[in-house]
């Protein structure tokens, strides 16, 4: 079974419904017992860092969340989920994240030039270097993937699975062990997207 | 490389698609649920669903749809139409929507972008503007075209950006229904007001129409018509080809 971490964020509905769609045991829970039982955790997230951050600490889940992780439970960040798995965030003021990933989150108007627009919206190509990642498994180098974000994963070369071009590189993907994170929406990315969820589905303990 | 998106967008009066669509191999051509899957199936970046029924019990039965739609695709959705409040903004996002589209709710309530977009953040709120030439100044016309509010359209959208809204729809009365192409005049002073992504609606007839627009403006982020798709006059897949043929990078 799959657990979907609730933690007052956004809606989960689509997020439920895609792995719904491919056949997964999924579950939407803030229940820690229910989380502990699941094989697989997805934390998801959007909106502000701070916010978040504070409403998976308030929820107790944090802890619940980053022990998990390191018993080798495979963890799946999506976005603002993603983000939170870095050591910290520079989104207004400095904020502590799960320490899961080296590296932390910044604005993208750091790297990218001035014409291109903040946020990063719309569909873009994922770029997997020369080891593809299993999360990517069923995906063709170049595949398109849907974007909605500001801030990115900076500081983390050494975990990054997939890069996208925005006028500079971004980082659209990490793994460090059985921790992933994937700043693009797999639920909104059509057939692509669904393929990362069943791959992540496949995923073992480590 | 950054993709340009083609949205197909399906009027929904009463949980019926109108306007009339036609397509084979659909067993409900006024399905909201299989029209999208269909557009989601066939290539389609995002989906527009503008409810434009009047009445309340309609608009119950839209939001039933809508969490319909909602789980069977897995691209982007738009929702627009009777958005005149945060609680119409509440009710679509519960749903399933990602992001919602203003109009007359804001020229009602320009508070409207601001706090909606304070509260779900500026990637969810996109402000459309139906825009018109009176006396060779672009004005904002609202309730579907038929009320001249007298503002200009320029000044409004900037308001807009400024105030939160992530993302525009400009749709040009002039060039809608006409089929000879997008606006590209009035598209080009958006772009160059605006640091977000704009959204060219009003005009498409053909697939040249849409290569005009990405070659002609390049800020230009997406193409957005209901009826040349609806009517197969254009495959939303033959397109992306075409795009794809002529240079102008698209998913496919």
């Amino acid at each position: 079974m799959i657990a979907i971490v609730d933690y007052g964020v956004g809606n989960l509905f689509s997020l439920e419904s895609s792995f719904k769609s491919i056949g997964a045991d999924v579950v939407v829970t803030s229940d820690p017992n229910v989380i502990k039982s699941a094989e697989k955790i997805v934390l998801p997230g959007v909106g502000a860092f701070a916010d978040a951050a504070k409403k998976l600490k308030d929820s107790g889940l944090k802890e619940l969340v980053v022990s998990e992780a390191k018993s080798g439970k495979p963890l799946l960040g999506i976005c603002l989920g993603m983000q939170l798995l870095f050591d910290k965030s520079l989104e207004y003021g400095e904020h502590e994240g799960l320490g899961l990933i080296p590296g932390e989150v910044r604005p993208i108007e750091e790297v990218i030039p001035k014409e291109y627009k903040v946020p990063h919206i719309g569909w873009n190509q994922l770029e997997f270097g020369r080891n593809k990642n299993p999360l990517f498994k069923y995906l063709r180098e170049g595949e398109c993937v849907y974007f909605v974000h500001s801030y990115y994963g900076a500081n983390c070369s050494e975990s990054v699975i997939a890069l996208t071009e925005y006028g500079a590189s971004l980082t659209a993907a990490v793994a460090k062990d059985n921790v992933f994170g994937c700043q693009f929406h797999p639920e909104k990315s059509g057939k692509a997207g669904l393929n990362i969820l069943r791959a992540f589905c496949e995923m073992g303990v480590r | 490389m950054i993709t340009k998106r083609i949205i197909p967008c399906l009027d929904v009066k009463n949980g019926r698609v109108v306007k009339g669509v036609n397509f084979q191999g659909l067993s409900d051509v006024s399905s909201p649920v299989e029209l999208g899957k269909y557009y989601s199936d066939n290539g389609a970046d995002e989906l527009v669903f503008y409810d434009i029924t009047a009445s309340a019990e309609g608009r119950a039965l839209f939001t039933d749809i809508l969490r319909e739609v909602a789980r069977t695709i897995f691209i982007p959705l738009t929702v627009g139409g009777g958005i005149n409040t945060l609680d119409d903004f509440d009710r679509v996002l519960k749903c399933g929507a990602d992001k919602v589209s203003v109009n007359s709710g804001a020229i009602k309530n320009p508070d409207l972008i601001y706090e909606a977009a304070k509260k779900y953040g500026n990637q969810c709120v996109v402000l459309s503007a139906d825009v018109k030439r009176v006396d060779g100044v672009f004005r904002v016309f609202a309730k579907g075209g038929r009320e001249n509010t007298g503002m200009e359209a320029i000044e409004w959208i900037k308001r807009g950006v400024d105030n939160g809204a992530g993302e525009i729809v400009v749709n040009s009365i002039d060039t809608d229904g006409v089929k000879k192409g997008f606006d590209l005049e009035m598209l080009d002073k958006v772009c160059s007001a605006v640091s977000v992504p704009v959204i060219a609606s009003g005009g498409a007839g053909k697939a040249e129409d849409f290569i005009e627009l990405f070659q002609t403006l390049p800020k230009v982020d997406a193409g957005l018509a209901a009826s040349i798709f609806h009517f197969s006059e254009v495959k939303i897949s033959d397109l992306k080809q075409i795009l794809d043929q002529s240079g102008i990078p698209v998913r496919i």
